[in-house]
């Protein structure tokens, strides 16, 4: 429930923003002491609009129930496909940038669980670019629920629990086959370092959102951070170059999603040279990336004009 | 002949007009070119030689492929959905009455498509995989000839494939599921994944006998040269040309069933 709470977060104020326009603003700047509950408020319209969404796809989707299996199946057999690569892979070495197949399993099942949470929750926002293309955003602008909620829940595909499956079995697998030496830390770090992976990616996906507001029809370029990223993500950091550890450590901050928690876990150190203690950085990081995501969100509706289709 | 010609053109100038999606499925072929080649040089600093590539190879291997996978619909994408969705609506009906083949209308549309992708989302990420990397690609501009008439055959087999798909929508009615399905089989059994030569044994040579291989594996085999020689250019470009056959006579048979189904509902 924390990423339901955490995705429509930013869309109660946001929904605001878009709906009822400026003059909504600033009547909440006028009544100050009003304003902690009329967001709640939001917050828990959003939910609950985001949750009628969802039940309505849920049905729309059990119509054709052998298309549904099959999606599912295929969902999680595509995301199978990386591990499958992996595991051809391992059966021609035996360490891949100095890391075992189980512990490529660990950083594996952990982005791919994450990826998978975040999807299933919030994936639909890179619909936007072709709503916004074939003017349907207007419909959703005029509708009493949050637009953020709306277009996270917009064609909710229950399909992606596939991946989400087949990520947490990966992860059962390479705990299984691991020698780790538990502590209390790394045993808590474990549903600290999922949770706060999916929250990294749910923010990747507000702010690709956003980010189709100015350049339309986008959906790719947040997919290359998302799915580019995991895919990244399942593979050690002392494969890619230094450049890019940076990158997607100081940069988009993906590292934190699995990299470091598992690093910890693993006692191996960061090739960036970062201390243990940032293995728990997770959940902060999550937050940071979460501010300037739902800012530009609500920069990316008031800048919305529509195309007029 | 010149109808088709048309439509081809339509094709190429429907997906030229999106200019951002095309920058932006350039951004993400380079990005997931530049994660693959590092896992690539990993796998062959430890087993140089792997699948009968060298690291070079395998670097134009990756870097080709991501060049080519939009154009040959490897990752989903492609008219097929757009065929079900007509199917599902009842205007396949209006496409039945058209004075043009199906198969062929489809076929030129989709041939559009791809000759755009090539240039719009081919040349980029393969310069780009070029100035970062050392690929391994050959001089030889008789060669490079060779390359694109074995592309321009894979990219026939690819839509008989996925024209097969599209018509399943006749009994299916909904086609997302055996999309997503035969997306699992493409990127696995092209070579997209991992070369094929890379798989094992009796399998891995099932796998290259199978109509993907020839969408992408055997294109690149025939740039990379690997069993170079006009003999393997022939049967490679043979073996495309037994497949283009068999699958576009399916897609005849599937199409004739299909059209027998068609129940055109008034009003």
């Amino acid at each position: 429930m924390a990423e339901v709470t955490g995705a429509a977060g930013p869309a109660g104020p946001a929904g605001a923003a878009g709906a009822a326009g400026a003059a909504g603003a600033v009547r909440e700047r006028e009544h100050a002491d009003l304003v902690a509950p009329r967001v709640r408020g939001r917050v828990r319209e959003g939910l609950r609009g985001y949750g009628l969404i969802v039940a309505m796809w849920m049905r729309a989707t059990m119509t054709y129930r052998m298309s549904f299996v099959l999606s599912t199946l295929g969902n999680a057999a595509i995301t199978m496909l990386d591990f499958a690569a992996i595991s051809i892979m391992f059966s021609h070495v035996d360490v891949l940038g100095g890391f075992t197949l189980p512990e490529i399993a660990l950083l594996y099942g952990s982005c791919s669980a994450s990826l998978g949470l975040a999807d299933l929750l919030l994936g639909s926002t890179d619909r936007i670019g072709a709503r916004i293309r074939d003017g349907s955003l207007d419909t959703m602008l005029v509708r009493p629920v949050p637009l953020l909620a709306q277009v996270a829940a917009d064609r909710f595909a229950l399909r992606r629990l596939g991946r989400i499956a087949q990520g947490l079995g990966v992860l059962g697998w390479a705990l299984s086959s691991l020698d780790v030496d538990w502590t209390v830390g790394k045993v808590l770090l474990m549903p600290v370092m999922l949770l706060a992976g999916a929250a990294i990616f749910a923010a990747v996906m507000v702010a690709g959102a956003a980010f189709q507001f100015i350049a339309g029809d986008a959906a790719e370029v947040q997919n290359s951070f998302t799915y580019g990223g995991c895919t990244m993500l399942q593979y050690p950091p002392t494969v890619f170059a230094t450049e890019l550890l940076r990158g997607v450590t100081f940069v988009v901050p993906l590292a934190f999603v699995n990299w470091l928690p598992a690093l910890y876990v693993l006692g191996r150190p960061d090739p960036l040279g970062l201390p243990e203690w940032a293995a728990f950085l997770s959940p902060l990081v999550a937050v940071a990336v979460f501010v300037p995501a739902s800012l530009a969100w609500r920069a990316g509706v008031r800048s919305y004009r529509s195309t007029g289709s | 002949m010149r109808l088709y010609a048309a439509v081809a053109a339509g094709g190429f100038r429907r997906y030229a007009t999106y200019g951002t999606a095309t920058a932006a499925g350039v951004f993400t072929n380079t990005v997931f070119g530049f994660i693959v080649a590092f896992t690539y040089i990993a796998l062959w600093d430890q087993r140089p030689g792997l699948g009968g590539y060298d690291q070079a190879q395998a670097l134009a291997f990756v870097w080709v492929s991501q060049s080519l996978l939009a154009a040959g619909a490897l990752i989903g994408g492609g008219f097929q959905e757009e065929l079900q969705e007509r199917v599902r609506t009842g205007d396949i009906a209006v496409d039945l009455y058209r004075p043009a083949d199906l198969q062929m209308w489809w076929l030129a549309a989709d041939l559009g498509r791809a000759a755009f992708q090539l240039l719009g989302r081919g040349l980029v990420p393969l310069a780009a995989g070029a100035l970062a990397f050392r690929l391994a690609l050959p001089p030889d501009p008789w060669r490079w000839l060779l390359f694109l008439a074995s592309v321009g055959l894979g990219l026939v087999v690819s839509f008989a494939v996925r024209y097969l798909m599209g018509l399943l929508a006749f009994w299916l009615l909904d086609g997302s599921g055996i999309n997503l399905m035969m997306t699992v089989v493409s990127i696995f059994c092209s070579g997209m994944l991992l070369p094929l030569t890379v798989l094992p044994g009796a399998f891995g040579a099932f796998v290259r006998m199978l109509p993907w291989s020839a969408m992408l594996q055997v294109p690149m085999d025939v740039l990379l040269g690997v069993n170079s020689g006009a003999g393997y250019a022939a049967g490679a470009l043979g073996f495309q040309i037994c497949w283009v056959l068999v699958l576009l006579g399916a897609g005849r048979l599937l199409q004739a069933a299909a059209t027998r189904k068609v129940v055109v509902q008034g009003g």
